[in-house]
């Protein structure tokens, strides 16, 4: 009878100890997410006659180390050129920053198990996403180093894009001034995000 | 059975954190952030007239400006374009709102020079503003001869000044609208009844009708003070924009090419059909690193 009485209690504790330890995992908000509004972006068009570079120091990104979630958000009037006429030109005629203010990047790192957050080192990753310049959205792949510095993530890739594939065209007359493959240089260092 | 679905029901939430969540929403805020308005014209002029666009810091704008005689002068004249006056002009970008200019034309060998500066800037965005305001100060100098080298001719005679505040609006991609409310003095006119100074409402309209090429129109009736037997200066025309050159091909019943000049001195009839043909070419040079 003693006996029977007692496994009952056991077997309550455990269930109870077992509750809290799951609703602990739920309720922990570790330093699991990471963002930056500074991030930096610059891209180079290497034309026949004119070699056109622009950088973004305004860049958001924001990384879930726990699931590998990476999202980057780029307010495209933020590029700054040499040339006051280049970013009109830029604004009005190319990317139509009226029309579609901001560029996104919503993706996972495909790899994030293998990326110790808690290690410094650098780790290379493979992302793999859904971009979208000019209002066209595409599936991309890419590659990427995640270098971890006194458990800060600091997120760097090169991205090479065809301007053609979203939709922004490049005249006749400026063919060799702007060239349709553009390289895309992706530099954010990260501070812990306080959710 | 029912301890086994709770323990199940607890790890739910977790399941469904392990979709893609929407981080940028958690970090976003600057989605309205203040932001100038840029290209309400492509170009520093409408046509004859300040647009309300400023052509930026250490920028350079080379500007050659012609305008021919009447195309109902005939085939003989060849529609007008045997006798073009010119005008040649320098514009620089000190600031982002203050752009001075020097210019000289070949109608009365006349030198122009302006100071053009904007106190106040369109802005979308926190905090927008609905207009521009630019003014706008100017002075002609005329190099000609004197007429009578007998009589006591003062060189202050051959001053003219201007003076107008712009009030434009970018009101969507495609339409901007200025009003120019413009003063002009001259020190000397040719008749002693005639005013020394003049009053007109510029009115400059543009309408992009694809990315590179816009309609625009220039209109400055003539409120008060107006010169003998002249007449509203109108032009209208095309921009034409490639890369760093702005083309604007226009029609036009003014030949003048300074304020002073096509607010008092334009003779010919729009309405009449005593247009002329003429155009504006810009170029644009970066002369110091914005950053």
């Amino acid at each position: 009878m003693r006996y029977r009485i007692k496994a009952k209690d056991m077997q309550q504790r455990n269930f109870v100890v077992t509750v809290i330890l799951v609703l602990s995992v739920t309720f922990v908000s570790a330093q699991d997410k990471f963002f930056t509004k500074n991030g930096r972006i610059s891209f180079v068009s290497k034309g026949n006659i004119e070699t056109i570079t622009a950088n973004h120091k305004s860049v958001t990104c924001v990384l879930d180390s726990k699931t590998g979630v990476i999202q980057f958000s780029v307010l495209m009037r933020g590029f700054e050129f040499r040339k006051a006429l280049m970013q009109e030109h830029f604004n009005e005629n190319y990317v139509e920053s009226d029309k579609y203010p901001r560029s996104e990047f919503r993706g996972q790192i495909v790899n994030n198990s293998a990326v110790d957050y808690s290690k410094d080192g650098v780790y290379e990753v493979k992302v793999k996403g859904k971009l979208t310049i000019h209002g066209v959205t595409r599936e991309i792949e890419n590659d990427g180093k995640i270098t971890i510095k006194g458990g800060k993530p600091h997120a760097a890739s090169t991205l090479v894009i065809s301007l053609s594939d979203y939709k922004i065209n490049i005249p006749g007359i400026h063919r060799d001034n702007i060239n349709n493959t553009v390289t895309i240089t992706i530099d954010c260092p990260m501070e812990p995000l306080k959710s | 059975m029912r301890k086994l679905i709770v323990c199940l029901a607890l790890f739910i939430p977790v399941a469904l954190l392990a979709q893609e969540e929407d981080l940028l929403k958690q970090v976003e805020d600057s989605a309205n952030q203040k932001r100038y308005v840029t290209a309400a014209f492509k170009s520093s002029r409408v046509i004859n007239g300040h647009s309300m666009e400023f052509i930026g810091k250490g920028v350079l704008d080379v500007r050659i400006l012609h305008r021919f005689g009447p195309v109902n002068s005939g085939i003989k004249e060849f529609f007008g374009l045997d006798h073009a006056s010119m005008r040649m002009g320098l514009d620089y970008g000190l600031t982002e709102n203050l752009t001075v200019g020097i210019g000289r034309t070949s109608v009365n060998k006349e030198f122009d020079a302006f100071v053009k500066f904007r106190p106040l800037r369109q802005s979308a965005g926190e905090g927008s503003w609905p207009f521009s305001l630019v003014w706008v100060s100017g002075i002609t100098l005329n190099t000609m001869d004197w007429v009578d080298e007998e009589r006591k001719n003062y060189f202050s005679s051959r001053l003219g000044f201007y003076h107008e505040l712009i009030i434009g609006r970018k009101f969507s991609d495609k339409f901007s609208l200025q009003l120019a409310p413009t003063f002009v003095h001259r020190n000397m006119v040719p008749g002693a009844d005639d005013d020394n100074d003049t009053y007109a409402l510029g009115i400059g309209g543009r309408l992009k009708l694809s990315k590179r090429i816009a309609f625009v129109v220039d209109y400055h009736p003539i409120l008060a003070g107006r010169a003998p037997n002249t007449k509203d200066p109108l032009s209208v025309g095309f921009d034409i924009e490639t890369g760093g050159h702005v083309f604007q091909l226009h029609f036009s019943n003014s030949a003048g090419m300074n304020e002073k000049e096509f607010i008092t001195n334009t003779t010919d009839d729009f309405w009449k059909g005593d247009i002329r043909f003429g155009f504006n070419l810009s170029r644009v040079f970066t002369l110091s690193r914005r950053r």
